[in-house]
């Protein structure tokens, strides 16, 4: 149903736009609310600039005139040859320890912490909901076994095993997403299984089966997509500390290898030169903390969109705010569409456990 | 008796997860590296092949897998984890030596961020909606937002430069021991202890509102306000002892994580602890050092994991029953 109908109906049936809103889907009352989240869309934007930041790169290095790993050592350190601030000598946001463009530094760095973020949790999340709809649907012995991996995975101190790899392997960039990504699919796997544990004793599934539906067509078909809310929430979260976690592998040494710059190492680096350059600690580090902060935002606010009743909780004042407007305008007065979006996904939220800590077993 | 059989087991579970620790990293280290580097590690750089093939001979690096593992494990039951490669002193010395800042760390960051996190968790659940409530959202987006190191680096920028800069030299880096002074072991002790306040105590914060504000609308909280008992004794009586089986099981994860946070402060901070030994070690290739890391530290998880599964039985009566 189009926006214009909507407005068409609801002008028709003036102090009731019930109606008008029981006929939305889902995932458009979803899109709705997120849309108009102040906060989500700017950390969209947010993403979306640091994206094309990260992709913008080589560009950035021809615009600036220093390519990634030249060193000015003429222009870029200062007579004592540390390195020089933000605007000397035509370096923007100033040089590191040997007089490499900071800049275009972080710029070739955002590639790398994105890249990890990205992939291992795109890798994380298939694994991971694949093996929480096995354990969840099958059950018995599959369940139990897979149930044991999962919190083994969720207990073992994982920068411990990032050492110990590290230290017979070359830390390499492969080492570091298979670390990440081992370490995250066990969180998702663990809600995936809840939920597939009671979802697959509701009516439809039966249904399904009666129809002669095999358990993977039943997983994936009907299961799934009933997930996708939960799964999108959680992979959302899961991309931040996956960047986290890239950049403190790499600060401590066991990371991205020098010279190719991650955030990490080169934070890793500025660290010796707290006293004469901060903003060879500072830039990078703000690089890192918008990202962060930007992803934690969306899935905060893709969370509160999905699940209206943990909206009412977190961003209540806005509802109630929204409600007194409309008690003003006499309209009944008791935010009556906000009480119908409950009741409809009543069903649904009951038992979505949208993790209350941020994302389990990563934290640190 | 319940309770006994409970423990019992997870002793036993906790003994067969050390066990496949351990001999997980003794392959993942014996089959990978091979003979003859680990050889050149033992007798130097400047080793004849003569000494060398001594040195394979009188540390058996040639026995068979299975027969090393036998000595492996026969030498770590009796609590002895082997020779450093770099220094050639006892593992079990270097450990015993680099633990206090670590304890240091831990116990004042547990400490620290459990009082911050569950007060600030407890006033915004209590006002919740209030401007106190989003601002504590919004510092606990902040924290959770933000890597230990980052928060370590510009804690040292923006306060201990600029303290320093002014004369104040109360806060220090590196490590003073406690038994030189109360005084500057806690001007060492604090920024580390405040950053992993920040880090963690957001986690504890939001759990502990959410918790707290699903338990203050259960019945069993209307029955005891309605039989006239004060507010203060209801919410830390009855709400909060019951919504803190959300937090003593994050507790338990963080346990695992903490390591991994503890070494990132001590690099930072420069404390010379376990984290920061194991960091030069890798460097170094002295893995008899990382081993003794990694089992010690699994020992650690283990033992957290245990006493926070018997904290469950305490806070709620329906877990003992089960």
């Amino acid at each position: 149903m189009s926006i214009t109908e909507v407005s068409f109906q609801a002008s028709q049936i003036s102090d009731a736009p019930v109606t008008a809103i029981q006929g939305r889907s889902q995932w458009q009352l979803t899109w709705r609310r997120l849309r108009s989240d102040r906060v989500a869309v700017a950390s969209v934007v947010v993403i979306i600039l640091m994206i094309l930041f990260a992709i913008c790169a080589p560009l950035i290095a021809l615009a600036t005139g220093h390519p990634v790993d030249t060193a000015y050592t003429a222009t870029g350190e200062n007579a004592f040859g540390n390195p020089v601030g933000p605007g000397v000598h035509g370096f923007i946001l100033g040089t590191d320890e040997i007089g490499r463009d900071l800049l275009v530094r972080i710029a070739y760095g955002a590639r790398i912490s994105l890249f990890v973020g990205l992939l291992t949790t795109a890798i994380a999340t298939v694994a991971g909901v694949t093996l929480g709809l096995v354990a969840g649907y099958f059950g018995g012995v599959v369940d139990a076994i897979l149930a044991r991996f999962f919190d083994a995975a969720l207990a073992f101190p994982y920068i411990v095993l990032a050492l110990a790899l590290a230290s017979v392997f070359h830390p390499s960039l492969t080492i570091v997403i298979g670390v990440i990504a081992f370490f995250s699919w066990a969180g998702i796997s663990r809600i995936v299984r809840g939920q597939t544990l009671s979802l697959k004793e509701k009516e439809y599934i039966e249904a399904a089966k009666s129809l002669g539906a095999g358990p993977w067509r039943i997983m994936f078909i009907d299961i799934l997509p009933n997930l996708l809310g939960p799964v999108l929430v959680l992979a959302t979260l899961y991309i931040p500390t996956a960047v986290t976690f890239e950049a403190t592998l790499s600060f401590l040494g066991i990371g991205i290898p020098e010279p190719a710059p991650s955030w990490g190492n080169i934070l890793s680096e500025a660290q010796a030169f707290y006293h004469v350059a901060w903003w060879y600690v500072v830039f990078p580090s703000l690089a890192l903390l918008i990202t962060t902060l930007a992803f934690n935002l969306l899935g905060d606010g893709i969370r509160d969109a999905i699940d209206p009743r943990t909206e009412r909780i977190f961003a209540g004042s806005k509802a109630a705010r929204q409600r007194r407007k409309r008690g003003r305008r006499g309209n009944g007065g008791h935010g009556l569409d906000d009480a119908i979006l409950v009741g409809e996904q009543a069903d649904l939220t009951d038992d979505q456990p949208y993790p209350a800590g941020g994302v389990p077993g990563l934290e640190g | 008796m319940n309770m006994l059989r409970f423990l019992i087991r997870r002793i036993l579970t906790g003994i067969l997860v050390l066990w496949l620790v351990a001999t997980g990293t003794f392959f993942l280290f014996f089959t990978a590296i091979p003979v003859q580097s680990v050889a050149r590690n033992l007798a130097g750089r400047a080793a004849s092949p003569a000494v060398l093939q001594e040195t394979i001979r009188y540390y058996g690096l040639n026995d068979p897998i299975l027969v090393q593992y036998w000595h492996f494990l026969d030498k770590l039951l009796h609590g002895n984890l082997g020779v450093s490669f770099y220094s050639q002193e006892n593992v079990t010395t270097i450990i015993h030596q680099d633990l206090p800042p670590t304890i240091s760390v831990v116990i004042g960051g547990v400490l620290l961020w459990l009082i911050v996190g569950l007060a600030v968790g407890i006033l915004s659940a209590t006002r919740a909606r209030s401007f106190f409530d989003r601002i504590a959202t919004v510092g606990v987006l902040a924290g959770v937002s933000a890597p230990t190191f980052v928060v370590g680096e510009l804690l040292i920028i923006f306060v201990f430069v600029q303290l320093q800069d002014h004369g104040i030299s109360f806060i220090t880096t590196g490590y003073n021991p406690i038994t030189a002074g109360f005084v500057p072991w806690l001007g060492c002790m604090i920024l580390p202890w405040i950053t992993l306040a920040i880090v963690q105590a957001a986690v504890y914060t939001r759990l502990s509102r959410g918790s707290l504000l699903d338990t203050l609308g259960e019945d069993f909280i209307r029955t005891a306000r309605s039989k006239g008992l004060t507010e203060r004794r209801v919410l830390f009586r009855h709400a909060v002892r019951s919504a803190m089986t959300p937090v003593v099981s994050q507790l338990g994860i963080d346990v695992g994580g903490l390591l991994g946070g503890v070494i990132v402060v001590e690099q930072v901070f420069g404390l010379h602890g376990l984290g920061f030994q194991v960091v030069s070690a890798i460097s170094q290739g002295d893995q008899p050092t990382v081993i003794g890391f990694v089992i010690i530290a699994s020992v650690f998880v283990v033992v957290a994991n245990i006493v926070v599964d018997m904290s469950y039985a305490l806070l709620d009566p329906r877990v003992r029953i089960s």
